[in-house]
C-alpha cells in the first residue's frame, strides 16, 4: 500500500527577555543550579505571578509576522500535573484563549513550488526546570533556573506531508523569530525546540490516522531523522496488522529511535482552568500599532527584494535571507563594494560560508567584518587583484594578519601588475625562452596560449593582470 | 452524580493523595454528598451568562522586563527536605 | 492595659505612660497565662517581639514614631513571616520557616508594630470551626467548650480574650466575619483587591482577602490603613490612591438607607438571633437610618457555587505542597509517585483532602463546564443581585452566622461535611461578588455573642466603618469581655 505522511509541529521558542515571564529573576543561560530561581519560580507558598510586558509585545510581534488573528483578550490558564521540574504542580499556559490565533507561513522545498502551512495558534507559557539524571545516590537532581522562562508555543496545522517539509517549516519559523528578534534560536541551549505530531494514512484517504507525538527534538537534522524513523515504525505496525496507539514518544538521537514515554501517558487530564492569580490580557489597537512599527522587513519580503532589486538568483537570495544577520551582513558588504551584488553574493555564499561552516561559526562570529569583505570584493571588481589572489587576501584577513584588504595587498605586494611596459617585458621574456611553444602556436595550436599565461603567472606570483597578459601575448604572437 | 470507590481512587491519584484503603467507601459517600449538594446549581439556567474572572472585571497589569531578583539559593534551600550541590533531590525520575 | 483601643495605646506610648517593651511583655504574659486553655497561638515569637518593641521604643524616643509604632499585634499563621514558622495550620508546613515576608507583614513591620506571634487557624483556612488545625482546636473564650469559628479562629479568640490588641485574618467565604461574630469582636473583609495577597498562602485565589480583626471599628480602620494598598507583586491588587479608612467614622447616619434581604431572614433563621438583629436594626433607626426590604434571589446558590470554586482553586493551589522544595516529606519514598502521594496523604488533614478531591473532580475532563464554569456564571448572577440592591440602599444588613458558637465536635463529627458548609450561608456570597463585608458584635444569646453583618458596595470600607463605629458609639456590645479574661494579667 502507498502511505501518506501527515505532520504537524509544535515549536517552543524561548523568548529573549531579560527576566522571566512571571518574576524578576534572570533568564541568562548557564548559571549555577537554582541561583536564578526566586520565590515565585520556586512556587513557595503565598507567591503570585506578575506578567512581563515584553513577553506580550514579543508574542504580538510574532502574530503580526505570520498575519495571524489577534483577539482583544487572551487568558492564562493552569495546566495541572505533578512533575518535579514543575514547582507549582501546574504550568501557567494558555488554553481556550491564546494570545495569537490562526495565521500562516509559506515554505518552499522545491524551487518555485511554495506550500502554505497554517499556524493554528501561538500561546504563551512558562518553561519548566531541568531534571539532572546523573547519579545523586540514586536520586534525580532538580535545577529550577529555567522554570518560568517565557516560551511561545507555536502550533501548526497538520499541513506537512514529508520530513523535508517539516524541516523547511521549522527553518522558516526559526528564521522569522530571529528576524523579529524575539528568540535567539539557539538550539543547543534549548531556546528553540520542537515536538512533532506524526501520523500516516493510505494515500487518498481523507480521514487522519492515529498520531503519535515525538518529544525532545532539538536540531533540524533530528526532525528529519525522528520523523523518518517514526513513519517507518508506523508503517511496520500497520502493515503487520497492528494499530497505532496515541501516545507521547521520545526521540533518542544517540540510538536514532523513538520510544514510548510511559511516565507522560497517564497524566493526560490536565484540568485546565483560567488562572485566578492572573487577569485577562488586553491587546489594544494602540499596542498593535506600536508593535507593527517595530516589525523589520521579513524574510519573504527581503528575498523578493533581493531577486527583484538586486537581480540575484532565487537560490542566492534564499540562502542570503534565511538568516537576518547574514542578510544584514550581505547588504553592508554590498554597500562597501560600491553596490556590487553578484561578486558579493558569490563571496558571502561561497568563501565566507564555507570558512564559517568549517570552523562552526555563526555569521556574528565571523572574523571578517562585512566592510572588510566588501573592500576585498571592491578590489576584485576594480582589478586591483585577481580572484585567485583575493583568496589569499581573504585567508590573511580571516587569520587576522591585517585589518583591511588594502593593507594586506600592500604589505604582501599582491597588487596586480597592470603597467603595460612591465608586462610587455615579461611577455617578451617568456616568448624568447620558449621558441618551441611559439612554433606550435603559430602552427595553429592556439591552446598553448594557456601555457604562456601560466608561465607569466608563475613568474609573477599570480599578480599579473590576466586580461592584459592575454592581449599582449596575442598581439606579439600574431605579429 | 454519585462517586464509587473506583472514581475516588482515580481522583485521589490525579491529586496524588494516598488514602487509607479502609476509608475509601466513606470518602466516596462524603464526596458524593458534596457533589449532590453543589448540583443545586443546576436549578438555574445560566445560558449566555458571562463567567466571572475577577470580581472587579479588571484586566492584567504588566511589569517592566527587568531583573529584580538576586541569588538566594542558600536561604531558600534551608527549608528544603533534601538538596545536593544546589539541586533539589527527588527519587529517580524515569522517562 | 488590655482594654485600651489602638489610639489610646498610641497616646499612652507617646506620653511614656509605659514603653512598648512593657506593653509587649504585658501581652506576652497574658498569652502565657491564658493561651494554654485557648490554643489561639501556634507560635509565640517572644524574642522577636521584644526586639521589635525595643526598636519601637527607640523610634518613639527619637520622635520618629507613627500611629502604630510599638503596638503589639498577631498575624494569622497564613501570612509568610521571614525566619518564623508559617504553618497554615497544617502538618504539611509544620517545618516551614518562611524565607520571605508577605506584603501585609512588611507593612505592619514598617509601621513599627510588634508581632507577638502567629495565630491558629483551620488547616489551610478550610473550615468554619477551627477544628481542622493540625495544632488542635481553638476554644471560644466565651465558653471553652465551644468553637471560636473559623478559619481565623485563633485571631478572633486572641483578640476577644485580650491576648493581643489586634490581629490579622483572611476571609475566603466568611473566615474573618464568622469567627468575629462567634467571639464577639469586630472584623472587616475589604473589597477583593484591597489588601495584597502576596505572601498570604492561597486557599482560593479569586476569593481570598485579608483584613483586620479588632475590638472596635475605629481600630479596624486604623489597621486597614496599614494593611491595605496597591501591591505591584499581586496582579489582582486594585491600583488606586491610598485612602484614610477612618476619615468618615464620625459622619452622621441620618438618612442612611439600610437594605434587609428577605432571604437572610427566612424561617430557617434561629429566632433568638433574629431578635438580636432586629434590635440592632432598631438601634440604627434611632440613629436616623431608614429600612428597606430587598431581595438577593440567588443567595441559596452561593454555597453550592462557593463549594465548587473554592475547592477547584485550592486543589490547584495546594499542588505545590509536594515534598520537593519545602514542607513535609514522607519517610523513604519508593519512587516519585510514592513521594507525592504519601507526603500529601500523610500531611494533609481530612477536610483538606476532601476539598482537593472535590476540586480535582470539578475541573476534570468532562466536568469543567458543569461545575466550575457553571459556578463562575452563578457568581455573575450573585454579583448582579447585589448591584441591583445597591442601586436602592447604602448598606445591606443581616446576621453574620445562622447560629452562635457550637460545641466542639458538634459539626465536625457529623459524617456529612455539607452541614458545616451551611454555616457560611450569609457570608460566601460577599466573597463571590468581591464586596466588602463586616461583622460587629450586636448582642448575645445565652451568653454567646451574635454578630451583625454589614455589606457595602465596592470600595465602601470607610462607609462601613462609619456605620459600625456609630453603632459602637451607641452600644457597648463590643466592650464586653468574656469572663475569665477581664482581670489585668
Amino acid at each position: 500500500m502507498e502511505w501518506e505522511t501527515v505532520l504537524g509541529l509544535e515549536i517552543h521558542a524561548q523568548l529573549a527577555t531579560n527576566s522571566k515571564i512571571f518574576s524578576g529573576a534572570s533568564t541568562a543561560y548557564g548559571a549555577e543550579p537554582n541561583t536564578q530561581a526566586c520565590e515565585v519560580d520556586l512556587g513557595l507558598p503565598g507567591v503570585l505571578p506578575v506578567l512581563n510586558k515584553e513577553v506580550v509585545r514579543m508574542a504580538v510581534k510574532f502574530g503580526l509576522a505570520i498575519d495571524a488573528q489577534i483577539d482583544e483578550f487572551s487568558v492564562f490558564a493552569r495546566k495541572n500535573y505533578f512533575y518535579p521540574d514543575l514547582p507549582k504542580g501546574y504550568q501557567i499556559s494558555q488554553f481556550e484563549k491564546p494570545i495569537i490565533g490562526l495565521g500562516f507561513t509559506d515554505i518552499e522545498v522545491e524551487e518555485g513550488k511554495p506550500i502554505r502551512v497554517g499556524i493554528t495558534r501561538a500561546h504563551l507559557e512558562e518553561d519548566a526546570g531541568k531534571s539532572l539524571h546523573e547519579d545523586y545516590q540514586g536520586m534525580t537532581g532538580i535545577d529550577l533556573n529555567r522554570a518560568g522562562t517565557p516560551l511561545l508555543e507555536i502550533v501548526s496545522e497538520p499541513d506537512m506531508r514529508s520530513p523535508q517539509e517539516a524541516v523547511a517549516y521549522m527553518k522558516k519559523i526559526h528564521s522569522i523569530v530571529r528576524y523579529i528578534g524575539i528568540c535567539d534560536g539557539n538550539m543547543a541551549e534549548g531556546s528553540f525546540r520542537c515536538d512533532a505530531n506524526v501520523s500516516i494514512r493510505p494515500k487518498g484517504q481523507e480521514e487522519l490516522g492515529t498520531r503519535t507525538e515525538l518529544k525532545n527534538i532539538n536540531s533540524f537534522k533530528n526532525v528529519e531523522k525522528a520523523i523518518n524513523y517514526e513513519v517507518e515504525r508506523q508503517i511496520d505496525v500497520l502493515e503487520s496488522g497492528g494499530t497505532i496507539t496515541q501516545e507521547t514518544r521520545l526521540y533518542d538521537a544517540d540510538k536514532d529511535e523513538t520510544r514510548s514515554m510511559r511516565s507522560k501517558e497517564e497524566a493526560n487530564d490536565y484540568r485546565y482552568f483560567p488562572d485566578p492569580d492572573l487577569l485577562p490580557v488586553q491587546i489594544s489597537q494602540k499596542l498593535l500599532d506600536e508593535v507593527r512599527q517595530t516589525l523589520p522587513e521579513l524574510p519573504d519580503a527581503r528575498k523578493q527584494r533581493f531577486i527583484e532589486a538586486l537581480a540575484l538568483s532565487a537560490y542566492d537570495a534564499g540562502l542570503l535571507t534565511a538568516d537576518r544577520e547574514l542578510a544584514d551582513y550581505f547588504e553592508t558588504c554590498m554597500k562597501a563594494a560600491e553596490n556590487d551584488t553578484k561578486i558579493t553574493a558569490n563571496w558571502v555564499n561561497g568563501e565566507l560560508s564555507a570558512a564559517l561552516n568549517k570552523e562552526n561559526k555563526s555569521i556574528a562570529e565571523s572574523p571578517l567584518s562585512a566592510k572588510q569583505l566588501g573592500q576585498l570584493v571592491l578590489r576584485i571588481k576594480d582589478n586591483t587583484i585577481s580572484g585567485k589572489i583575493a583568496k589569499q587576501v581573504f585567508a590573511a584577513l580571516w587569520a587576522g594578519e591585517g585589518d583591511s584588504a588594502d593593507s594586506i595587498i600592500e604589505a604582501k605586494g599582491l597588487k596586480q601588475m597592470s603597467d603595460s611596459g612591465e608586462l610587455e617585458a615579461l611577455v617578451d621574456e617568456v616568448i624568447n625562452a620558449n621558441p618551441g611553444q611559439v612554433e606550435q602556436y603559430r602552427a595553429g595550436k592556439t591552446k598553448v596560449m594557456g601555457f604562456f599565461v601560466g608561465q607569466i603567472m608563475k613568474n609573477t606570483g599570480g599578480k599579473a593582470n590576466p586580461g592584459q597578459i592575454n592581449q599582449i601575448l596575442k598581439t606579439k604572437l600574431d605579429a | 452524580m454519585s462517586l464509587d470507590k473506583k472514581d475516588v481512587e482515580a481522583i485521589a491519584h490525579l491529586a496524588r493523595l494516598e488514602l487509607d484503603p479502609s476509608n475509601i467507601d466513606e470518602t466516596a459517600s462524603q464526596l458524593s454528598s458534596i457533589i449532590e449538594f453543589v448540583e443545586q446549581m443546576n436549578a438555574v439556567d445560566t445560558t449566555g451568562v458571562q463567567p466571572v474572572a475577577h470580581p472587579l472585571d479588571l484586566i492584567a497589569r504588566t511589569r517592566e522586563d527587568q531583573v529584580t531578583e538576586s541569588n538566594q539559593r542558600d536561604h531558600f534551600q534551608a527549608v528544603a527536605p533534601e538538596t545536593q550541590d544546589g539541586l533539589y533531590l527527588v527519587p529517580k525520575v524515569i522517562e | 492595659m488590655h482594654n485600651k483601643t489602638l489610639s489610646e495605646l498610641s497616646t499612652a506610648l507617646q506620653n511614656k505612660e509605659f514603653s512598648s517593651e512593657e506593653l509587649t511583655r504585658y501581652f506576652l504574659g497574658r498569652i502565657k497565662q491564658h493561651d494554654q486553655s485557648l490554643n489561639s497561638f501556634i507560635t509565640v515569637t517572644e524574642d522577636l517581639a521584644l526586639a521589635q518593641a525595643q526598636a519601637a521604643d527607640q523610634q518613639i524616643a527619637a520622635g520618629e514614631s507613627g500611629a502604630l509604632t510599638g503596638i503589639p499585634m498577631a498575624q494569622k499563621d497564613i501570612f509568610c513571616t521571614n525566619g518564623v514558622k508559617t504553618s497554615c495550620g497544617s502538618k504539611m508546613l509544620d517545618n516551614f520557616i518562611a524565607p520571605y515576608d508577605a506584603t501585609v507583614v512588611k507593612k505592619t513591620n514598617s509601621a513599627g508594630m510588634v508581632m507577638l506571634g502567629k495565630t491558629n487557624l483551620d488547616e489551610f483556612a478550610m473550615g468554619s470551626t477551627n477544628e481542622t488545625s493540625f495544632y488542635g482546636a481553638v476554644k471560644n473564650p466565651w465558653d471553652l467548650n465551644r468553637v471560636p469559628g473559623g478559619s481565623s479562629g485563633g485571631s478572633a479568640a486572641a483578640v476577644a480574650a485580650r491576648l493581643t490588641p489586634v490581629a490579622t485574618g483572611t476571609d475566603t467565604g466568611g473566615s474573618i466575619r464568622q469567627p468575629a461574630s462567634l467571639c464577639g469582636i469586630t472584623g472587616i473583609k475589604p473589597t477583593y483587591g484591597t489588601v495584597s495577597r502576596f505572601g498570604m498562602i492561597a486557599f482560593a485565589s479569586s476569593l481570598d482577602q485579608g483584613g483586620p480583626m479588632t475590638r472596635t471599628a475605629e481600630d479596624a480602620g486604623i489597621m486597614l490603613n496599614v494593611m491595605a494598598g496597591f501591591d505591584e507583586k499581586d496582579s489582582t491588587s486594585y491600583e488606586k490612591e491610598n485612602e484614610d479608612y477612618t476619615r468618615s467614622l464620625n459622619d452622621s447616619l441620618d438618612g442612611l438607607k439600610i437594605g434587609l434581604p428577605k432571604e437572610y431572614f427566612s424561617s430557617d433563621l434561629n429566632p433568638d438571633i433574629a431578635s438580636v438583629i432586629d434590635a440592632a436594626v432598631k438601634e440604627y433607626e434611632k440613629l436616623g437610618a431608614t429600612i428597606k426590604e430587598i431581595s438577593l434571589p440567588n443567595t441559596g446558590l452561593s454555597i453550592p457555587a462557593y463549594y465548587v470554586i473554592a475547592p477547584a482553586e485550592c486543589s490547584s493551589n495546594l499542588s505545590r505542597m509536594d515534598g520537593v522544595r519545602f514542607g513535609y516529606r514522607c519517610e523513604d519514598p519508593k519512587n516519585l509517585d510514592d513521594l507525592y502521594s504519601r507526603s500529601r496523604g500523610e500531611a494533609f488533614g481530612e477536610e483538606v483532602k476532601r476539598r482537593i478531591m472535590i476540586g480535582a473532580y470539578a475541573l476534570s475532563a468532562g466536568y469543567y463546564d458543569a461545575y466550575y464554569l457553571k459556578a463562575q456564571q452563578i457568581r455573575r448572577l450573585i454579583s448582579e443581585d447585589f448591584k441591583t440592591a445597591f442601586s436602592d440602599v447604602d448598606v445591606i444588613m443581616g446576621p453574620t452566622s445562622p447560629s452562635t458558637a457550637f460545641k466542639l465536635g458538634e459539626l465536625s463529627d457529623d459524617n456529612d461535611p455539607t452541614s458545616m458548609y451551611l454555616e457560611d450561608i450569609y457570608t460566601t456570597s460577599v466573597n463571590l461578588a468581591g464586596l466588602p463585608g463586616m461583622s460587629i458584635p450586636a448582642g448575645q444569646v445565652n451568653g454567646m455573642p451574635v454578630g451583625l453583618q454589614l455589606i457595602g458596595n465596592y470600595f465602601q470600607e470607610a462607609k462601613l466603618l462609619n456605620i459600625a463605629h456609630q453603632f459602637q458609639q451607641a452600644t457597648d456590645w463590643h466592650q464586653q469581655t468574656p469572663a475569665g479574661f477581664k482581670e489585668e494579667h
